[in-house]
């Protein structure tokens, strides 16, 4: 398992580097090339339009990887931000606060997402946006329970009786206590986050042609799989 | 129990208001987006009308629950006819996929499970455990092309793709459950290696009881209440995950239904789909929730 993922690691890394270092660009078209089979230039061989295969996964990783880390970045900090306000002041903000996450929850995985990227024009910014809407319910909602356990704890208790405000409270004593589940969630979050990048792309609702996404690039392929089978 | 049954129409109310508003939400006019720049006017005051959009927001939320109340889902742009029987063929064929994918998750599921937890740390166990943990990683979209590469092209069991031969819902729904499938195993393995050192179990042994009684009775029994909690939770990964099979295998569900008519750019069916799709994942957690009461007697009061 840990060797697995090594290697893993280990070949992204080696791709990146050689990416920028050959300063390729994956969309490049050989039309003499077109669908070339695996060989010692073209490691993974060659696409529908002549580009090169490994040249265009390197890419989709990198535009996978931005999308996804600006998703993580934004539904964290406003979920954070939602949830610790949800628990600690309580009150009609809280039950506000929880109604519209149950309602969020209520959306089965990427529906929320198919249907945000549905109305936006397909793109980069606007499948960052499509993620970002249905991402941050879960911090929110993790992020508002801790709040109300750490919250009634003793250190934090004496803190408010020797007279810290508010905003010390939160930014001194609640957040770092959260930080441990929080990246706990991020790292299951991603996970999510790499299928469901994947899986608008390849609906045709996330990056567009000519830029390289590995949902679209598994489409495209599907495609010719099932060409393949109708030429027979 | 009411408070729940509260809860979740107002879930449902909700939904609606998001569908609703998708439409308001296309950056620029509605209108221009479905029929395009070059349509004319009056085309255009006609589309809008027949939408509703011409009249004020409130006007709007009111006549489109009046409509809906009565079961009409409006009319769909691209085949000027109405939505509502197209969505139950839909929703007919989505279901029938859904549940067939559901029973063969939960037989071998629950099989896998207990063998598993029954030879807990053999050779058995090991291999059930990383069968699962493969089928867990590997998402649909490329789940369902491996399947129709493996049955239909090489070994031309199955038909590709499509509804017309009856064996064609075996591959998407295989698809479907094999990821279920993995998730099913591993709570069904762990539940079961909590209780196999309990009290429960130890008495039934004491008592005589054979081993596949003891299994059957006892510990299947107090194991299942989780389990229908975990197997409702996932139906909702089982609709958005219908979404992508149905594309894949050409399945005419809600799934496909949604991504065509987001394609071409057909905004009321979207809607209905959209609607549908959620509020049946609110009424699967609400059976779920009631019958883990049911099942429970501890949780119903």
């Amino acid at each position: 398992m840990k060797q697995t993922a090594i290697a893993i690691i280990l070949f992204w890394v080696f791709s990146l580097i050689y990416k920028i270092l050959s300063g390729y660009d994956s969309s490049i078209m050989q039309v003499e090339e077109i669908l070339a089979t695996p060989n010692f230039t073209y490691w993974f061989g060659k696409d529908d339009f002549g580009r090169d295969i490994y040249f265009r996964l390197v890419d989709g990783f990198i535009n996978s990887f931005l999308i996804i880390f600006c998703v993580t970045f934004i539904s964290s900090i406003s979920g954070i931000f939602i949830g610790v306000l949800s628990g600690y002041i309580g009150g009609k903000l809280d039950q506000t606060i929880k109604f519209i996450t149950t309602l969020f929850m209520s959306f089965p995985g990427i529906l929320l997402a198919i249907a945000f990227a549905a109305i936006l024009s397909p793109g980069k910014l606007n499948l960052i946006i499509a993620l970002s809407i249905g991402g941050w319910v879960g911090y929110a909602r993790l992020a508002r329970a801790q709040t109300l356990l750490v919250k009634e704890q003793d250190f934090v208790k004496a803190s408010q009786s020797m007279g810290s405000t508010k905003s010390r409270t939160i930014f001194h004593h609640i957040l770092p206590a959260l930080s441990t589940p929080m990246i706990v969630e991020a790292t299951y979050a991603v996970a999510g986050l790499i299928i469901a990048e994947a899986s608008l792309s390849f609906l045709g609702l996330g990056l567009q042609a000519p830029e390289a996404s590995l949902g679209g690039m598994m489409r495209d392929s599907v495609r010719y799989l099932l060409a393949f089978h109708i030429m027979q | 129990m009411l408070k729940l049954l509260l809860t979740s129409v107002c879930q449902i109310f909700g939904i609606f208001l998001i569908t609703f508003l998708i439409l308001h939400l296309i950056p620029g006019d509605p209108i221009l987006v479905m029929m395009g720049e070059s349509s004319s006017l009056a085309d255009q005051e006609k589309l809008r009308s027949e939408l509703g959009l011409d009249k004020s927001i409130i006007e709007q939320i009111i006549n489109s629950i009046g409509q809906l109340a009565q079961g009409n889902f409006g009319t769909s742009i691209l085949s000027n006819m109405p939505i509502k029987p197209q969505l139950l063929d839909a929703m007919k064929n989505t279901y029938t996929l859904a549940s067939l994918a559901l029973c063969i998750a939960i037989f071998f599921g629950f099989i896998g499970g207990i063998l598993a937890a029954k030879f807990h740390g053999s050779y058995i166990d090991r291999c059930i455990t990383n069968v699962s943990l493969f089928f867990i990683s590997i998402p649909h979209f490329f789940l369902g092309p491996l399947l129709i590469l493996m049955m239909s092209i090489y070994l031309g069991l199955l038909p590709v793709s499509g509804m017309e031969s009856k064996y064609a819902i075996i591959l998407p729904a295989l698809t479907l459950a094999l990821g279920l499938l993995a998730v099913i195993i591993k709570m069904t393995r762990n539940s079961m290696l909590e209780i196999i050192n309990s009290d429960v179990v130890r008495t039934a042994r004491a008592k005589g009881l054979g081993e596949l009684a003891i299994t059957l009775h006892h510990m299947f029994r107090l194991v299942l209440i989780p389990l229908i909690t975990i197997i409702g939770m996932q139906f909702g990964s089982l609709l958005s995950g219908a979404v992508i099979t149905e594309t894949i295998f050409s399945w005419d569900g809600l799934g496909r239904l949604l991504v065509t008519s987001i394609q071409t750019r057909d905004y009321p069916v979207t809607q209905a789909c959209i609607l549908i799709i959620a509020s049946s994942y609110v009424f699967i957690n609400f059976l779920t929730e009631v019958a883990y009461r049911f099942l429970d007697p501890r949780m119903r009061h």
